[in-house]
């Protein structure tokens, strides 16, 4: 809905007649400035999400459709008690608990875009860096509704709160994770906000005023990845998840998983959002990739050789997640799945050539991703109660409504991307201001 | 209004029409829920009067759904008491009466038969929780097991209490760690950091036949819990604050639960520790259970 005959430039001077004929860099505006031309970019945002061809209705309707099945099954959910999940006090977390982790960890990844971006001085990277904090803010709005959706009386949510509820801070790691993903959420609101704005108004942005959020997401992205892990690595009553390898797996899996998404979502935008790619971000994307891979294979090779060679029983989740424990085995056709999963994304990611191929390279993006999902989930918070602490076995299947609730939210969470894109393309397809 | 208009115009209508269907089952489910319940506050926050207030609405409210006068009091923890309780795994014989008295004492769920006590049947000449099981069902006591009863071990550094976002669980000055029902938000973070098993979810609203509803109540103890809180034994405080045993020592037949003030020392329990061979269950997980176990030999 952009008007192409009134450029960014000629918008902004009709709309502050005190300012100087030329726009310098860093210009001050005033606030009255700011609030009509901040309504007008409101309004351009709107119109941009809302309009497009028949596909892009199309893929909306479906994701709309999908995510208020989950709604419905949350809705009932919460009216007749967990109990219509598949969880017990055997297995207390499952499908919701295992999605929330990876989220986190995707939202950690988006943040892979930056480092190359900033630490390094990739210009090239700098608009893409909007995609992956795009996809941070739509996976972090994703962790928390798996957060919500596990609580057993989500209505009591402000009892979270500091200040009107109680908020056992330092103590529980929980707080912690709360604090860091709305710290998250926000710094890449702003930065994304921020730079948008600017580029819709044609002025180059203010570095005081996002380079400084840049840096501090990098660490804050490592923060929110580490943090979750503590929340799990701290029960000493677990053994599976009592390791100190825990954070720094946690991160490199989302250093695979983030990257992995980002490229085949680059491809996606190339296809339906006529975006410009070059082949360089995304060779930048997959040396991330093929690092982590292979840092992750040494990882999970020296946790298995730990637990499977020195033996003793606070192996038997390890057992039970590989092979099996006293003939109950639901887990172990998935943790396989996501060992084959990873170890043929790894071969197809150390090809030579494998950027010039995309569709090879989607693939191993696509394979690199349900493993580390299963992982993450099937493989890591599961397993982890059974046996139960007094070694119970009990098995957990998620349920139906467990798998609608969890599609949902995936659902929502691409429709907030999907959404986000289509703001910010056309915004980014804007020539970039004069620099002087 | 151009067609396009028009079509969003109906396509949101349409969304909005069906967004009221999928939360449906919402508003079925807040009929239960009164903005005085929403808006309780936590238990410590609560003065005295308050607390009075919101227990006699809880007993309304248990009149009104069930027909029965229950009463629910407040008992605070007595100066100078720190419970502790031992159990002999000589004598006990794995009948689980303890089991069956903690779910008729603290009114739990019917149909789950839940317990806050587990009972395991282990092989003789090991502590190896592995080799124990929970669900044998034969004539006991097999002469080729021993048994040993778990339950909360009101530990001393207890790791369900560390982890709970909002402080809904805490140690009370006697030693008993409790939850407050109407404060837990139902993370289920508390039940994941337990290595007891301790620690029971209402997955869904427990159900007690009216005839059956235990009317003695403490409020943080066994009146009737609402669905989707954490709960677990609290040492039966609602009769051990009162100077009463808990109700799975009145149970036992053979005499093999010992309990009482571990800063007493003419009490039983300190004569426990002092004469026989005690131990704790997992003890490098560092809790710090208030719970032992011994054997007469
Ligand atoms: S046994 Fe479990 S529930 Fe009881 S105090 Fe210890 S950690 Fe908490
Ligand atoms: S389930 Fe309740 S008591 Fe347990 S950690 Fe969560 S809020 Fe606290």
């Amino acid at each position: 809905m952009s008007n192409p005959s009134s450029g960014p430039e000629t918008q902004a001077r009709a709309l502050a007649p005190s300012a100087p004929a030329v726009v310098p860099a860093h210009c001050p505006h005033t606030l009255a400035f700011h609030a009509t031309s901040y309504r007008r970019f409101l309004w351009k945002v709107v119109c941009d999400a809302t309009d497009g061809s028949a596909w892009f209705y199309a893929w909306m309707i479906l994701l709309t459709a999908f995510a208020l099945t989950g709604l419905h099954a949350w809705a009932v959910q919460v009216r007749d008690g967990l109990v219509v999940t598949g969880l017990s006090d055997h297995v207390s977390w499952g499908l919701y608990i295992a999605n929330f982790t990876f989220m986190v960890g995707l939202a950690a990844g988006g943040v892979m875009m930056v480092i190359p971006a900033y630490l390094y001085h990739d210009h090239e990277m700098h608009d893409l860096t909007i995609v992956g904090e795009l996809l941070a803010v739509a996976a972090i709005v994703m962790s928390i509704c798996f957060v919500v959706v596990d609580m057993g009386r989500p209505e009591r949510f402000w009892h979270m709160f500091p200040v009107v509820g109680r908020f056992n801070f330092p103590v529980s790691m929980l707080t912690w994770d709360v604090l860091v993903l709305n710290g998250y959420l926000g710094l890449n609101l702003h930065i994304c906000g921020y730079l948008l704005y600017m580029r819709f108004r044609g002025e180059r942005p203010n570095p005081r005023w996002y380079v400084p959020f840049v840096y501090l997401s990098i660490f804050w992205a490592i923060s929110i990845h580490t943090v979750t892990a503590f929340l799990y690595s701290g029960l000493g009553g677990r053994p599976l998840w009592n390791t100190a390898l825990l954070a720094p797996r946690f991160l490199v899996t989302a250093f695979i998983a983030g990257p992995a998404f980002i490229i085949v979502l680059l491809f996606a935008l190339r296809r339906f959002g006529g975006m410009r790619l070059t082949e360089r971000p995304v060779q930048v994307l997959v040396n991330i990739v093929r690092v982590t891979l292979l840092i992750n294979l040494l990882m999970v090779a020296s946790e298995l050789f730990t637990d499977l060679y020195s033996g003793g029983a606070h192996t038997a989740s390890v057992h039970y997640l590989f092979f099996g424990l006293h003939g109950a085995n639901a887990l172990v056709p998935w943790i396989w799945s996501a060992v084959a999963m990873g170890l043929a994304s790894a071969v197809m990611f150390l090809r030579p050539g494998v950027v010039g191929h995309p569709v090879w390279l989607t693939l191993a993006c696509v394979l690199a991703f349900v493993g580390i999902w299963i992982e993450k989930g099937m493989g890591l918070i599961v397993p982890a109660f059974i046996p139960s602490t007094l070694h119970e076995i009990v098995e957990y299947f998620p349920s139906l409504v467990e798998w609608q609730v969890m599609a949902g939210i995936w659902a929502w969470g691409l429709l907030i991307l999907t959404v986000m894109l289509k703001i910010a393309l056309p915004i980014l397809r804007q020539p970039h201001p004069v620099v002087p | 209004m151009n067609r396009r208009t028009a079509l969003k115009a109906i396509g949101a209508t349409l969304g909005a029409a069906a967004f009221a269907q999928a939360i449906a089952p919402l508003t079925q489910w807040t009929e239960d829920l009164t903005i005085d319940d929403y808006l309780q506050k936590h238990y410590k926050e609560l003065s005295p009067f308050d607390l009075g207030v919101v227990m006699a609405r809880m007993e309304k409210e248990t009149k009104e759904a069930t027909g029965v006068d229950v009463h629910i009091g407040d008992y605070r923890p007595q100066p100078g008491v720190k419970f502790g309780y031992a159990l002999n795994l000589s004598v006990c014989v794995g009948c689980r009466r303890c089991a069956k008295a903690c779910h008729v004492e603290n009114n739990h769920d019917r149909p789950s038969g839940n317990s806050y006590i587990r009972v395991l049947e282990m092989q003789k000449g090991s502590l190896d929780l592995a080799k124990g099981r929970v669900n044998y069902d034969h004539a006991v006591p097999d002469a080729e097991k021993f048994y040993m009863p778990v339950q909360c071990q009101q530990c001393d550094k207890p790791p369900c209490v560390s982890v709970c976002p909002v402080e809904a669980t805490w140690k009370e000055a006697d030693g008993i760690v409790v939850v407050d029902y109407n404060w837990c938000i139902g993370c289920r973070y508390c039940e994941a950091a337990c290595p007891y098993h301790a620690r029971r979810f209402n997955w869904k609203k427990p159900e007690v036949p009216a005839a059956e509803i235990n009317p003695d109540q403490g409020y943080l103890s066994n009146r009737l819990r609402p669905q989707g809180v954490m709960e677990k034994c609290t040492f039966c405080l609602h009769r051990s604050r009162q100077g009463k045993l808990p109700a799975c020592l009145e149970a036992c037949p053979t005499g093999a639960r010992v309990f009482g003030n571990l800063l007493d020392p003419e009490s039983e329990i300190r004569w426990v520790l002092k004469n026989k061979r005690v131990f704790v269950l997992k003890e490098d997980v560092g809790t710090q259970p208030s719970f032992f176990y011994f054997f007469d030999v």
